[in-house]
Order: C-alpha cells, then structure tokens, then sequence
C-alpha cells in the first residue's frame, strides 16, 4: 500500500513539479506562440499532477486532500526526478539567478516527454484502474508536448551556430540526470510485481531510440551519460527543489484556511 | 392500487423527469466554445439512477487541465437546482474522452464558428507507443491537411502546436491569409 501510494505521488510530483518550472515562463516566453504553448503544456501538467493527487489523497485517506500533498509536503516528501526540479540554465548555486535558457527547457521536456509517452502507454492496462484511466488522458497529451519538445529541438539544433551550441550545452547539462529514470527503486518494484506500475528498464531502449532520432535529427552531438546518479525519486534531491517549492506553495501557506 | 399500475406510473414518472433533466441539460453550452453544448461535444455522458436512488449526472473531462471543467460542472449543478432536482454531479475518467464522440452537428457548428473541427483519432490513439510516437515525431511527417473554416481551401499552415486554449494549434490559410484555430484530435 505505501509502494502504491508513493507510486502515485513520484509520477504526482513529477507532473507537478514540471507544470511549476514550465510555467515560470508565462508572460516571458521567447515568443508570443512559445509562451502560449508553454503555459498550454504547464495547464496539462498540473490537471495530470491533481488527478494523481485526488488519487493519493484517496489511497491514503485520513483527510488528505490535493492541496494538502501539493501545498503542504516539504523537500524531503517529493519524490520527483532531480531533473525536473533543475532551473532552466546550466549548473549554477540554488539561489543564482541567471537568464533562463529556452534550449534546458526544451531539452528536458523532450527527454521526459518521450519517457511519459511510453510510461502512460503501459500504464493504460494498470491494474489500478483508476490509475490506467488517467494515464489514457494522460497519454493524449504527452503525445503532444512531445512533439512540440521534438520540433524545437530540431529548431534549435539545426538552427544557428549560436542555438546549437546552447542546445548541445542544455543537451550535455541534462542528459546524465536521465540515469535516475534507470536506478531501481523499492516502491517501484513493489508496483511492478503488483501489476500496479511500469519498470522502466522495459521502456529504456524504445527510449533510447527516440531520443537518439531527435539527437541525430538535430544534428547534436550524443552526449556522455555519465556521473552522479540523482535521487529524487527516493526524496533527496539537490538545492532547486527548495526555492521551487517556496515560491508555489507560499500563498496557500499564508492563508492555510482558504479555499477556492 | 396494485403493484403494477403503481410501478407503472412510477416508471413514466421517472421517463418525464430524465425528459425534463435532458431538456434542461441541453441548453449548457461550452463555456469556451459557446456555439456547441456540453452534450454535442461529448461532454455530457449520461443522466442515471444510481444504486441509492440519487440521480447522477456524468461529465467526462476534456484535458486534464482544462479550466473550463470547473464551469461546467458549476453550469450543471445550477441547472439542477434551479428544476429542483436532486442530483450529484459525477465526473468519470474512463473511456477517455475523445474528439470522436464530437457530434457531426458540432463539428459543423465549429466551422461556422471559424474554428477547423477534429480531424478523426480512431484506430491510431491505441496503436505501439514507439511507432506511433516515432510516426508523430518525425521530421519527415507530414502534418495534416487542416482545411480552411473560412474559405475551404486545404493550402494552410500550422503557426504553432499550441493555441488558444490546450485543445487547439493555431493555424493560418495561405489562401484567404486568416488565423484560424485547429481543435487538435485528442
């Protein structure tokens, strides 16, 4: 019960956390299309992330609601990948502020979007069936972020010198943060014998083929995987998530009471 | 009054109120689309007795994230106050909703609305993953034939996958030289 639960939460917060980062783009979008698609692909993030929630919140009982798990859980309770909780620039202090990079955002929505697409995919014949039905919502909509995530990287990869080297860049940065999709979990495996949930050692080389199809379509160099292996899914996660977290759930801390 | 008779009138009594339910139900339009009701759209899926004798009236989510799905439901529920009945308002997720269960009456109506209707999902939105997602992909796609709501013509552009709201890419006819959107098939 507790692997199904933090089941639901990881793919909760994965959800939540990157409609968060996403939409931080809204009113700053490198152009008028890109900022409307960008807070389209936010607006699908966060309705998946509530409907994972109204899941969890079901599963666990005892009162808890959506906002309680996304407004009232701290740094240590996530369970989203680390690299959905990056910034959108290179590797800099939690607490820099540089300008945000298009080509990480882009990136990192095309390596995780093309990930979803094959996890919903299985998830659809879930034997949580409330489960499955999200995920055949789900799956309609990542089918589009991640064409749009592969247009652009396209775009920006075979653009101009100056859009392909920070593609490559966001590409070099991100990639190595892949191998947590990898790393075995105990709640994941709890999951997968139950029939409940997706080992994604089954989906990696349908992953590694599409993403090596939009690397070489982009004409970027494939880069090294190597290094440090994250640990959001097991709740530790690096400095971002904290500043992250502050800024979304500050108004629903301020007014605990409130509804809407 | 025997049983039957008694069940009899019972059944009509209960055939007028769902006729008077349906009725009412019908005039909810779209709070983003006003052209098109709730029912045309495939929204509205079914008004039901339930096991413990309430009403319920199903709704069926567009996109996860749909704003407009707060509305709706709101829509809804005034409506069944305002009849006076007693209702619950039940949102079901599976089937997922798709722009197939679109009636033909509102895709005509999107048209003349100067938005391009769906085209069909049909057999494609179950097919493998990795071909279908390699298939949409891919560069060397052709993307399809959205023909213009304005004047017809099948010479248009996709501007952006992304439009107005989740559900539509914004698009442009290279005849008439309009904007107009594209309900993406979902």
């Amino acid at each position: 019960m507790t692997a199904h639960l933090d089941y639901v939460l990881h793919l909760a917060d994965n959800a939540l956390v990157l409609g968060q980062r996403n939409a931080e783009w809204c009113g700053h979008g490198p152009i008028l299309e890109e900022d409307i698609a960008m807070a389209n692909i936010s607006l699908d993030l966060v309705g998946q992330a509530r409907l994972l929630y109204q899941h969890a919140a079901t599963l666990k009982g005892d009162g808890t609601t959506e906002d309680s798990l996304a407004y009232f859980r701290d740094v240590p309770d996530f369970r989203n990948y680390t690299l959905l909780e990056l910034p959108h620039h290179a590797a800099l202090v939690g607490y820099a502020v540089d300008n945000r990079d298009y080509a990480v955002t882009i990136v990192r929505n095309f390596l995780y979007s093309t990930l979803m697409a094959l996890v919903w995919e299985k998830l659809q014949t879930s034997q949580d069936e409330h489960l499955a039905a999200i995920a055949a919502k789900s799956l309609k909509e990542v089918r589009y972020h991640l064409r749009h995530s592969h247009d652009w990287l396209v775009r920006l990869g075979d653009g101009t010198e100056v859009s392909h080297a920070k593609t490559q860049a966001a590409l070099n940065h991100l990639m190595p943060y892949t191998q947590e999709f990898w790393s075995a979990s105990d709640f994941e495996s709890h999951v997968t014998s139950a029939g409940i949930g997706v080992d994604t050692a089954t989906v990696r080389d349908d992953w590694q083929t599409l993403v090596n199809n939009g690397i070489a379509d982009a004409t970027l160099q494939q880069p090294s995987t190597e290094g440090f292996v994250h640990t959001g899914k097991h709740s530790l996660h690096s400095e971002h998530l904290g500043f992250l977290l502050a800024e979304m759930q500050s108004l629903a801390r301020a007014h605990p009471q409130g509804v809407w | 009054m025997n049983t039957f008779a008694a069940s009899a009138s019972d059944a009509s009594a209960r055939a007028a109120l769902l006729a008077r339910i349906w009725a009412a139900l019908d005039t909810l339009s779209d709070p983003e689309i006003p052209v098109v009701t709730l029912r045309e759209m495939g929204i509205l899926r079914d008004v039901v007795w339930q096991n413990d004798g309430v009403l319920a009236v199903v709704i069926t989510p567009t996109y996860s994230g749909c704003p407009a799905m707060g509305q709706i439901e709101d829509d809804v529920r005034t409506t069944l106050a305002t009849l006076g009945v007693n209702a619950r308002v039940q949102t079901q997720l599976a089937p997922a909703w798709t722009t197939d269960w679109m009636s033909p009456t509102a895709r005509d109506k999107l048209r003349a609305y100067g938005i391009a209707p769906p085209a069909r999902c049909g057999a494609n939105s179950n097919t493998d993953a990795a071909s279908t997602v390699v298939q949409f992909a891919s560069r060397a796609n052709k993307p399809e034939v959205v023909p213009c709501p304005h004047c017809g013509s099948h010479d248009t552009t996709e501007t952006s996958h992304f439009g107005s709201t989740a559900c539509k890419a914004l698009y442009k006819c290279l005849s008439c030289m309009e904007p107009f959107d594209y309900f993406k098939p979902y």
